[in-house]
């Protein structure tokens, strides 16, 4: 097939990328519709338009009509399904971008069991190869590629702020050693927005005696190429992160509160980078998990009532959900559990860089609503979060309907009650 | 020949090659595009959790159930009770005695199949209902589950109506329509009979691996 328009790019970036997982999926879905009573943008729209399954009609007829199983032999016979045109990627935009945080919550009520949102998330790069989407989220997935960091964070506007925040706040944030067992990686939304949690990250880190580094080789953990669907900026983003690990010799890469960022590089970075990586990968929130367990954090009760907030990718997507819980238990005084939570928890709504495409505002914030609810039925005072990307979401929903509960950090909290030596 | 001897003979073997001929076809169709192999480091093991995740979406989880209820009591009305009608329904029985394996067990009483037929029926009704009148369901649907449908409940129809044994022609007409519903199912949704093992084990291998299967 020869790739001349953006219909066809798609086409053939959604062929080659079908194998044998994605076919069983697309081949076993009944189109029962159950998944949409998990999907957050369903619930709060009730738009049937907005049912996952629907969101891959797109992805299916690319299959059936040239890769399936008798697919040369229905198109034969007329009866495969009609060729996909562009104005079809048009009509499905909004459905694969602005309505889709890759959450993974409908994969859980599927009877099948299939695993929607990476679906959805190989549709995005055939749309993107198409250049169709949304133009805010692929500029943010281009400065990535041009600056080294979605918004802005230069190596240099990485330096200068690491030299402010090590002066304002008495802290050691070493960057660039020649040598160290740990790489941590910061998000630029914590750069740029919550620069106090990179303070955290490094007060915790010098607590635990670690010899670690950041590196403006490799610092920038948020991967908008993986959100907006242009590979070549995800294996960019990822590559810059393996060699300077590999540079340092770090034995182990901590991931900063970033949900996807987590996913990216633990669970499909060594596959991107077609090799196993030479070092271990862990979120933030696992790293305390496991220095508390050999009893090298050390906290002050808190007595505040807190609820927490799975990320997705954290949670249900990455495996860390008791991490988090385990880092709560005996330091959190007052924490409770909002309903549904863990692995079935409510997606913030901004997730797979729905938060950085301005039509899915309207929406998205609709989405709050739900976490706002379930934050008041446990009547916690503060609802706290392992991933800036959530933070930034739940922080524009609380300022959009003015409400009246703090959103915090897992770690700004930890590093907050750490009992120093 | 009669219609009877041709429904029973040529067409039925005819419909069966087809039959296992595509459900393989489309199966190893499947497998043979293979993928690339997840160079991650496993949290837990992808055997396991393939196999949760097979077991696991058989019930529903995570909080789900008051919302999917209705498929869940319509979806195992109708496939238990189909599942139950195939193998146990006395006529099945002895001809898969006769023709296929050389053996049989045994079948329901003919109380019991009444009573399973109607659940059966029930149950696919009540999901062809849905998919007629739920918003949700309309915006998916295509004629391929209009057809898989249809071809079903005749096939149960027919069944029913053979089963007093007082026509040739009622068993023949069973026959056909079973035949026809074998000849389209290789090349439709029908297959997620078997393909849904397949989806959720490769869920659950994934997710397995991470320490999740959701």
């Amino acid at each position: 097939m020869t790739a001349e328009t953006p219909a066809a790019t798609a086409i053939d970036r959604f062929v080659t990328q079908i194998g044998a997982q994605v076919a069983a999926y697309l081949d076993a879905c009944v189109h029962c519709g159950q998944c949409a009573e998990a999907c957050h943008f369903y619930e709060v729209s009730g738009d049937p338009r907005h049912t996952p399954a629907y969101k891959l009609v797109p992805l299916a007829r690319a299959y059936r009509r040239h890769k399936a199983p008798f697919a040369r032999l229905k198109r034969t016979l007329g009866l495969a399904p009609a060729e996909l045109e562009e104005a079809d990627l048009r009509e499905w935009q909004d459905l694969i971008y602005d309505t889709c945080t890759m959450c993974g919550r409908c994969t859980m009520v599927c009877p099948m069991g299939i695993d929607i949102a990476s679906l959805v998330g190989l549709q995005r790069r055939g749309f993107a190869a198409a250049g169709i989407g949304p133009e805010d989220l692929f500029e943010v997935a281009e400065n990535s590629r041009i600056k080294g960091s979605p918004l802005g964070a230069t190596p240099k506007v990485l330096a200068e702020r690491i030299e402010w925040l090590s002066d304002e706040h008495e802290v050691e944030i070493p960057l660039d050693k020649a040598q160290a067992d740990v790489l941590l990686t910061v998000s630029s939304i914590e750069t740029m927005k919550y620069p106090q949690s990179i303070v955290a990250m490094a007060r915790l880190l010098n607590h635990a005696g670690e010899n670690w580094t950041l590196s403006s080789k490799g610092y920038e953990a948020t991967n908008f190429g993986v959100l907006s669907g242009k590979s070549d900026v995800a294996k960019l983003m990822l590559t810059k992160i393996v060699e300077a690990a590999e540079s340092v010799g770090a034995k182990l890469v901590v991931i900063p509160e970033c949900g996807h960022a987590y996913g990216a590089l633990r669970w499909t970075g060594a596959t991107m980078m077609g090799r196993p990586l030479p070092f271990q990968v862990m979120h933030i929130t696992e790293y305390l998990a496991k220095l508390k367990r050999e009893g090298r954090l050390k906290l002050k009760p808190m007595a505040k009532s807190v609820t927490y907030h799975d990320p997705c990718q954290i949670s249900r997507r990455g495996g860390a959900t008791e991490e988090a819980r385990f880092l709560l238990s005996d330091f959190a005084q007052d924490f409770r559990e909002m309903a549904p939570t863990g692995n079935a928890n409510w997606c913030c709504g901004g997730g797979g860089g729905v938060a950085a495409i301005a039509s899915a505002t309207e929406l998205r914030r609709k989405v709050f609503e739900i976490k706002m609810q379930q934050v008041a039925d446990t009547g916690a005072e503060s609802m706290v979060s392992a991933c800036a990307n959530c933070r930034q979401t739940l922080d524009d929903g609380k300022a959009h309907y003015e409400w009246d509960r703090e959103i915090d950090s897992l770690v700004e909290i930890i590093a907050d009650h750490l009992v120093e030596a | 020949m009669t219609f009877l001897e041709l429904t029973e003979g040529p067409l039925w073997y005819a419909a069966s090659a087809i039959f296992v001929v595509g459900v393989l076809w489309r199966l190893a169709g499947i497998v043979r595009l293979g993928g690339p192999r997840d160079l991650s480091v496993p949290r837990a093991s992808a055997t396991a959790g393939a196999i949760k995740g097979i077991f696991l979406h058989m019930v529903p989880h995570g909080g789900f159930f008051s919302r999917t209820k209705f498929h869940f009591f319509a979806g195992y009305l109708f496939h238990l009770g189909l599942f139950v009608l195939v193998l146990f329904a006395a006529p099945h029985v002895l001809f898969i005695e006769e023709r296929l394996l050389g053996f049989g067990w045994p079948a329901l009483p003919r109380w019991g199949f009444i009573l399973v037929a109607e659940a059966t029926f029930a149950g696919l009704i009540l999901l062809w209902l849905r998919r007629l009148t739920d918003p949700v369901m309309r915006q998916l649907s295509d004629g391929d589950d209009l057809a898989g449908t249809v071809l079903t409940f005749v096939a149960l129809l027919t069944g029913c109506l053979a089963l007093q044994e007082s026509h040739d022609s009622l068993r023949a007409l069973h026959m056909l329509s079973v035949e026809v519903l074998m000849v389209y199912f290789p090349f439709s949704r029908l297959m997620h009979a078997f393909t849904f093992a397949f989806s959720r084990a490769y869920t659950g291998a994934s997710y397995g691996r991470r320490g999740v299967v959701p």
